[in-house]
């Protein structure tokens, strides 16, 4: 509706300025094109009826939440918040049409009818109002319009404040991403406290229901998971530097220009592949693998070893190690390399002493970026690591890893205020400070290194 | 180098090697040619390896699931009998729902093995059946009531053991105990497999069916369709955001603090684990704002704010790559800088930012972490109608397939994944196609 009422407006706006156009002596006079009057027309009928929708919107919920609360009988408004949003959501059931827990008592059910009422008014009012005010805002514009107005700077300026808009939003999603981890981290750090959670040893979040469960107390020591962690990511830092790096320098000093060609797309299909495919390989192919081996070497191994998931992560991270060092690898400009040959050096050797040290700071970074990706993976080690927060250092063992853990404290129902579900968004938060931390240096790093060469 | 170069420098100090430096070198070349060589091995046997595991990957994908896109199906003769369906012939829907359709397909089943007798031994028998066969039986009565009371063969999915035996997954030199399958149960497979009622068709259910915990009734149709809403809501955010900033960042923004914050800001987020935008999505859109959980219309919400970094990078590239000359011509021509930019930059930078926003949307097919914070994980056996729907999507069901005992979910998970490759290679291949058809060298 209020795009027909929009595009209305652009043809209205234009019509009108050719007409003025014809009076003032040819369409010369107008200061901008025909067009940009009709947009100027179709932005005053569109742009506030939009923003009215969208604020009253966003406002609804909440507002017959509190209006229908109001009207609930004296000994129900009088019961502790808790009960009152238990009733509420009866009522909000009643009202979708959806099973409702319990019968449904007289007072719900007027509830509901309250609430249902009042959604119909709003609906109904919404859409006059709307209506109204695009009505207006052309009519508004349609009066303004004037060969002298100056509509394209106008219509410009507007399109320039929206792409502002969209471009902020990169800072929008950062600080909801602080703010919505910060604040449950902040609630969990109130019921356990900071230190514990950090230095903690002991990891078991199972909070007790009733006050005499046994073994409920609930651990909130988050280093063995920051060991899994580390150790996973560890062992997959081992498979792809080496393997990473190793195919950069073949591909980018060595290798022909076909097989060059060849190989790098066939390499870069491993970045493409989604990780729960590496989950699966990981869970179904390489764990048994390596406990068959394991076995027959005499060595116990745990069905969920830290090193299947390692191994696998690395095999995934191999294309991104050895895409960043190709990058870096073919910066190094080639005069270093002539200086070399010229020297009487052979390839390996200009590699190993001249490239590699001057390539060195921008490889870093690469890897460092590797750290972060390996870090944050998470459906590798969901599906392939274990749950049991064993502190480690043994590969063969089971392991869990934060994401592990962020995955198996939200997943399936969840109430918002047990500190099982906010030290999830305190693992979060880690992960996230600790990526943040070593993107920043990373980037740094490879700008640094690209300018020395630039 | 720097072993030759201490040798060179050594020769004051050493007497004894009173050589030229030239037999020195030449000595010592044999040497150097072979680290030379084993340097370069090194290097090739990396590249090898990487290849390898790409070979072993996908071999084991294909290799255990090409099976999953054929399905056993069982050909018996069902008698539509009138007094189990519809005693008293009034036809109406409820009754022909409610039908007991199971003592059809057992009754059939007593026919063809009459000799087997006891409670056991007959459920075992039935078990031969998949559990969604009396389904397909009070739609296909629903459909035409006219197939009551006669007698008419009926092809049914056998359950997912027959099938697992057929296709060689489960074998029968394995002790009884050890198998899923009683040495019963073969014999009557293999009389069924002689009489030829059991023959392995194209499996339409895979590609058609929402989720199931029966692996026979189990399909990617659920999942597919999810995965479809998402990838629309967050295209059709994600692509006029993505390159309304790119835009803005590339030729209107002024070079100041605020938009050293901006570019910071977006080259942090492509390096964000994708997890972190889970716990936004769950913190943000389904506490906050309190949208439904499971949705797609969520789901893509949640890909969008992950897929925008990329989406913006790329398309800057796309902008950076038109040559100064073609503004300065609009801008000469009387163009404003909007004019310019809209009319003239954008368009040709165009193809670039789609295949930078295809490739990106690939990305987003692929992701599965943030999904499973935001409810998309649920066992979901309808088919999504609507963005509001709850839904999975296709990562997502491969991992729940994966976590399933069953050993016939195995090959379904690999079908799923090979489903979801042959997206991601559709996706990736179009964008080559679009930056090769388009592309221009300025």
């Amino acid at each position: 509706m209020l795009i027909a009422i929009s595009v209305a407006g652009f043809l209205v706006g234009k019509r009108r300025a050719f007409a003025l156009a014809e009076a003032a002596g040819g369409i010369r006079s107008l200061h901008s094109l025909p067009g940009h009057y009709g947009l100027y027309t179709a932005i005053w009928a569109g742009v506030p009826a939009l923003l009215l929708l969208f604020a009253w919107k966003s406002l609804e919920p909440s507002l017959i939440n509190e209006l229908v609360i109001r009207d609930l009988p004296q000994e129900v408004r009088s019961l502790p918040p808790e009960r009152v949003g238990l009733i509420m959501n009866d009522v909000k059931n009643l009202v979708a049409g959806n099973i409702v827990s319990g019968e449904i008592s007289p007072d719900i059910q007027a509830a509901a009818d309250h609430w249902r009422r009042l959604e119909n008014g709003s609906g109904i009012s919404r859409a006059i109002l709307s209506i109204a005010l695009s009505g207006l805002g052309l009519l508004f514009a349609w009066r303004l319009i004037h060969p002298r107005l100056r509509a394209r700077n106008r219509v410009e300026r507007v399109a320039r404040r929206f792409l502002l808009a969209c471009s902020t939003i990169a800072i929008v999603t950062t600080v909801g991403i602080v703010l919505s981890v910060l604040f449950e981290s902040i609630l969990f750090f109130r019921s356990v406290p900071i230190t514990e959670f950090l230095f903690g040893l002991k990891w078991s979040p199972q909070m007790a229901i009733r006050a005499d469960q046994v073994g409920g107390s609930g651990a909130f020591g988050a280093v063995p998971l920051f060991a899994g962690t580390a150790l996973i990511a560890g062992i997959a830092m081992l498979v792809a530097a080496p393997i990473g790096l190793m195919t950069a320098i073949y591909l980018s000093e060595y290798a022909p220009r076909t097989v060059r060609s060849v190989a790098k797309p066939l390499l870069e299909i491993l970045a493409g592949i989604p990780t729960v495919v590496y989950g699966f390989f990981a869970a179904l192919v390489v764990a048994p693998q390596i406990r068959g081996i394991g076995e027959a070497l005499g060595m116990t191994v745990a069905s969920e070893s830290a090193l299947a998931a390692g191994l696998v992560m690395g095999v995934m991270i191999i294309p991104f190690v050895s895409s960043l060092s190709d990058d870096v690898i073919n910066a190094v400009p080639q005069a270093m390399r002539d200086g070399a040959y010229a020297l009487g050096a052979t390839k390996s050797e200009t590699t190993r002493q001249v490239i590699f040290p001057a390539a060195l700071p921008g490889i870093v970074g690469g890897l460092l970026l590797a750290v972060s990706r390996a870090i944050g993976e998470t459906m590798i080690v969901v599906m392939a690591a274990g749950l049991s927060a064993n502190l480690t250092a043994n590969p063969l063992q089971a392991v869990t890893t934060v994401t592990v853990q962020i995955v198996t404290l939200l997943v399936g129902d969840q109430e918002f205020d047990s500190p099982k579900t906010l030290a999830a968004f305190a693992l979060g938060l880690v992960l996230f400070v600790v990526t943040l931390v070593l993107n920043i240096i990373a980037l740094t790093v490879v700008r640094k290194y690209r300018e020395q060469y630039e | 180098m720097s072993s030759t170069s201490k040798h060179v420098g050594g020769q004051d100090h050493l007497p004894a090697d009173t050589r030229r430096t030239m037999d020195q070198v030449n000595a010592s070349l044999p040497k150097r040619y072979r680290a030379e060589r084993r340097f370069r091995l090194y290097g090739l046997s990396s590249v090898v390896l990487g290849l390898l595991f790409l070979v072993i990957l996908l071999g084991s994908v294909i290799a255990n699931g090409y099976s999953a896109f054929a399905q056993t199906y069982l050909t018996l003769e069902i008698f539509f009998d009138p007094e189990v369906i519809d005693p008293e012939g009034t036809r109406d829907p409820d009754t022909l729902r409610l039908a007991n359709y199971n003592s059809l397909i057992r009754a059939s089943l007593r026919e063809i093995f009459p000799e087997v007798s006891g409670r056991s031994e007959k459920r075992k028998l039935y078990a031969l059946v998949s559990n969604g066969a009396p389904f397909q039986l009070q739609h296909q009565v629903e459909d035409e009531p006219a197939t009551i009371g006669q007698t008419l063969s009926v092809e049914m999915p056998a359950s997912s053991d027959v099938d697992m035996f057929l296709k060689g997954r489960i074998d029968r030199n394995v002790p009884e105990a050890e198998r899923r399958l009683s040495d019963a149960q073969i014999a009557w497979i293999d009389a069924l497999v002689e009489k030829g009622a059991l023959d392995k068709r194209w499996n339409t259910v895979f590609f058609t069916n929402g989720d199931s915990r029966d692996p026979e009734m189990a399909g990617i149709w659920g999942a597919v369709k999810g995965s479809f809403y998402m990838l629309l809501v967050t295209l059709a955010l994600s692509f006029p955001i993505g390159v309304a900033a790119a835009v803005y960042l590339e030729e209107f923004a002024p070079r100041n603090r605020w938009t050293d914050l901006i570019e910071i800001n977006i080259n942090n987020l492509a390096a964000v684990p994708s997890i972190v935008f889970g716990l936004l999505g769950l913190a943000v859109f389904l506490n906050f704002f309190g949208l439904p959980r499971s949705a797609p219309l969520v789901g893509g919400l949640v890909l969008t704010v992950m897929t925008l970094p990329t989406v913006i990078i790329s398309s800057r590239a796309a902008l950076t790559s038109v040559p100064p000359s073609i503004r300065e011509a609009a801008l000469g021509m009387g163009a404003s800088k909007m004019q310019a930019t809209f009319h003239h930059v954008a368009p040709l930078a165009l193809p670039g930012m789609l295949t930078g926003t295809i490739i990106g949307m690939a990305r987003a097919l692929g992701e599965s972490a943030p999904l499973l914070m935001i409810g998309m994980v649920a066992f979901i056996v309808d088919v999504p109608q609507g963005f509001s729907d709850p839904a999975t999507a296709l990562p997502v069901q491969v991992y729940l397939w994966a976590d399933a005992p069953e050993r016939a979910f195995v090959e379904r998970t690999s079908a799923a994944i090979l489903v979801l490759l042959a997206f991601l290679v559709a996706m990736n291949s179009l964008a080559i196609y679009l930056r090769r058809r388009f592309e221009r060298r300025w």
